[in-house]
């Protein structure tokens, strides 16, 4: 792999999930399968702007997928984009969730905000291969009811046999069916999952994770049982610009996923 | 090694021996009042009788009563912008008939033998190459570059009040790292030959062995210039103890004076932070991929969609240190920094690495 130079890929379909928030679905030019980890992301590069870091939200039909935001000064440009126009691509990089090494543990899912595609790429996967493991537990914090995306995909899940899907709204004074009010870490301890066997898979604002953390602790799961993805300034996503890196780590190569016993340490410092 | 002697006025021949084997001979020369490497034509552009006179936040270049050619110490560069350039093109997007196209760019490349590189800047060569050749992805116009390399190092016969290479390791004489090394005496130079093709380029000058006098020399040139450094950088271990400093007054004291300018990551040999931008003509049919020298030290450089990690210029600052002294040590085996003082004389408010990392690891009170 040219990890440097990007290949082009033809937008082939633009899923509008939110007023700012789409899907894009990408043929790559080449024949070759796009082999990937979930947690893994691309650089997307779109002509003249810029590249952007994206992390994989999954393959379908022949095309990668990607979800983004329009928020930064590529996404924005990259979110108006037509249906048939062309762009560049280069990765996968980074180290994703070791799936494979979870049979046959729980699963929790902690993810918060918006930029849960991370988590929810592997839940996917999580569920179609739901007999390699044991319970599903899915629990995401939203601030309002209608940001969360893919809601008749959380409806699905909870259809699923031993998966509980769990949803909380931090800035909702009136609670709707099915959600709680509140902050995604207060869903813990309605979350029915064996904490001397299971895996944790968070994503979303540091100190959300940082909060969860404590909560995990009260149920004594144990930090070895943990796994996080973080956000950083990604620019070569090799390890060579310097600008992701989290004390001896180079986010972009030895993350965005991290056992968090390897960055205890580290995480959640402020400006470190 | 077996040393050998060039009188004085063969050095000429050497650069002569270097061109006629292809290379571009670099070397250092006044200019802009500093001491720069550039493309040498002729022995008699070097800085004879040259020494810089630094200090924190000071470089001044003033003449000595000596004729030698390498009585300086450093530069504000090195090796560093000619095998990482400040500004490169990495590749280029076209809008052609066939679609976008994405064409990976190379620069010229052509031998270049670097003449009066110090030991400071052989251990910060070695630092680059970890980085940037070294690993799982390495940069290929780095590794072109750096394959055609050749290396004529000088050993330091004095040191700059800001050198520190003593206590880093890294100095004041190259043990490795050179294909041919040089000490300067008054009259010519001892050569010791440090690799095959440096033995090619000795053997076109017909070098006389050294006499024991000439090394006996070069010896006490070499302990005057150890014994002349006054500063002393913490040994790597007690660099360590940093990581569990990260809430120390100290931080936000050095934030009071610091101008997060950068210019310390500018000077240093083995900083190696960049950034990417964007291009474009102006038919908008192609667009280049340029990377950019970064410094640690700009808001920018942390900066995700809506937040900067490190806001402060205190939290700036101690991320370069950490990262220079201790990090460092577990992403490459080693410190970052090579004691060369750069980053203490080019310093616009003149404060001095030596000093803050004793005060934090040691509690010296300056």
């Amino acid at each position: 792999m040219n990890y440097m130079l990007p290949m082009s890929a033809i937008l082939v379909k633009k899923e509008q999930e939110t007023p700012d928030i789409c899907t894009l679905h990408l043929a790559l030019g080449r024949e070759r399968p796009f082999v990937f980890h979930f947690g893994q992301f691309n650089m997307l590069y779109l002509f003249g702007v810029g590249e952007v870091p994206i992390s994989i939200m999954g393959w379908r039909d022949g095309h990668l997928m990607h979800t983004i935001r329009a928020v930064g000064h590529v996404t924005r440009p990259l979110s108006d984009l037509a249906e048939g126009s062309q762009i560049g691509l280069r990765g996968p990089f980074g180290h994703g969730w070791p799936l494979e090494q979870l049979e046959g543990r729980d699963l929790v899912f902690i993810t918060a905000g918006l930029g849960c595609a991370p988590v929810v790429a592997a839940i996917h996967y999580a569920v179609r291969n739901k007999d390699k493991y044991g319970r599903i537990i899915i629990l995401q914090g939203v601030k309002h009811h209608q940001d969360l995306l893919w809601q008749q995909q959380y409806d699905k899940w909870r259809e699923v046999k031993d998966c509980q899907v769990l949803l909380a709204a931090s800035r909702e004074t009136q609670r709707k069916q099915r959600w709680r009010l509140g902050l995604v870490t207060g869903l813990l301890e309605l979350a029915e999952f064996n904490p001397k066997h299971c895996t944790v898979m968070m994503c979303g604002p540091e100190m959300m994770m940082v909060s969860s953390l404590k909560y995990l602790a009260d149920l004594n799961v144990p930090e070895e049982a943990i796994y996080m993805t973080l956000e950083r300034n990604f620019q070569c996503g090799v390890g060579s610009c310097g600008h992701c890196q989290l004390g001896p780590y180079f986010v972009c190569k030895d993350g965005p996923v991290f056992h968090y016993p390897q960055i205890k340490q580290w995480f959640g410092l402020r400006g470190v | 090694m077996t040393q050998h002697f060039l009188p004085k006025q063969q050095l000429q021949l050497l650069i002569d021996c270097l061109r006629a084997e292809g290379y571009g001979v670099i070397g250092p020369k006044v200019k802009d009042d500093a001491i720069v490497f550039e493309e040498l034509a002729d022995a008699t552009e070097l800085p004879y009788g040259i020494e810089e006179d630094s200090a924190p936040g000071r470089y001044q270049l003033k003449k000595a009563r000596h004729k030698r050619a390498f009585a300086f110490n450093t530069g504000p560069q090195g090796l560093k912008p000619f095998l990482f350039a400040p500004e490169q093109e990495l590749w280029r997007a076209e809008h052609t008939d066939d679609g976008l196209i994405f064409r990976q760019s190379f620069p010229a490349i052509r031998p270049l033998a670097f003449i009066g590189l110090r030991a400071c800047d052989l251990a910060a060569l070695a630092l680059q190459d970890k980085h940037f050749a070294e690993g799982p992805y390495p940069d290929p116009s780095y590794q072109a570059k750096r394959q055609q390399l050749f290396i004529v190092a000088v050993n330091c016969s004095r040191s700059a009040s800001t050198c520190f290479c003593v206590s880093t390791g890294d100095g004041p004489s190259a043990e490795s790292g050179f294909d041919l090394c040089l000490d300067e005496l008054d009259r010519g130079y001892l050569i010791n030959v440090g690799s095959d093709k440096g033995q090619r380029i000795a053997d076109k000058l017909g070098l006389e062995a050294a006499s024991g006098a000439k090394r006996a020399v070069a010896t006490r040139q070499h302990q005057r210039a150890v014994q002349q450094q006054e500063r002393q950088m913490p040994d790597e271990k007690t660099l360590m103890t940093l990581v569990d400093k990260l809430d120390d007054q100290r931080w936000q004291d050095i934030a009071e004076r610091c101008l997060a300018c950068g210019n310390c990551t500018s000077v240093c040999p083995t900083c190696f932070c960049s950034k990417q931008e964007s291009h474009s003509d102006i038919k908008g049919q192609a667009s280049s991929q340029v990377r950019l020298w970064d410094s640690c030290f700009s808001e920018q450089h942390s900066y995700i969609v809506g937040k900067v990690i490190r806001n402060e210029i205190s939290q700036r600052y101690r991320q370069w240190v950490l990262h220079k002294l201790a990090n460092w040590q577990l992403q490459y085996g080693r410190s970052g920094c090579v004691g060369c003082g750069r980053c203490i004389a080019w310093c616009p408010v003149a404060i001095d690495l030596v000093e803050e990392a004793r005060a934090l690891c040691l509690g010296d009170k300056p």
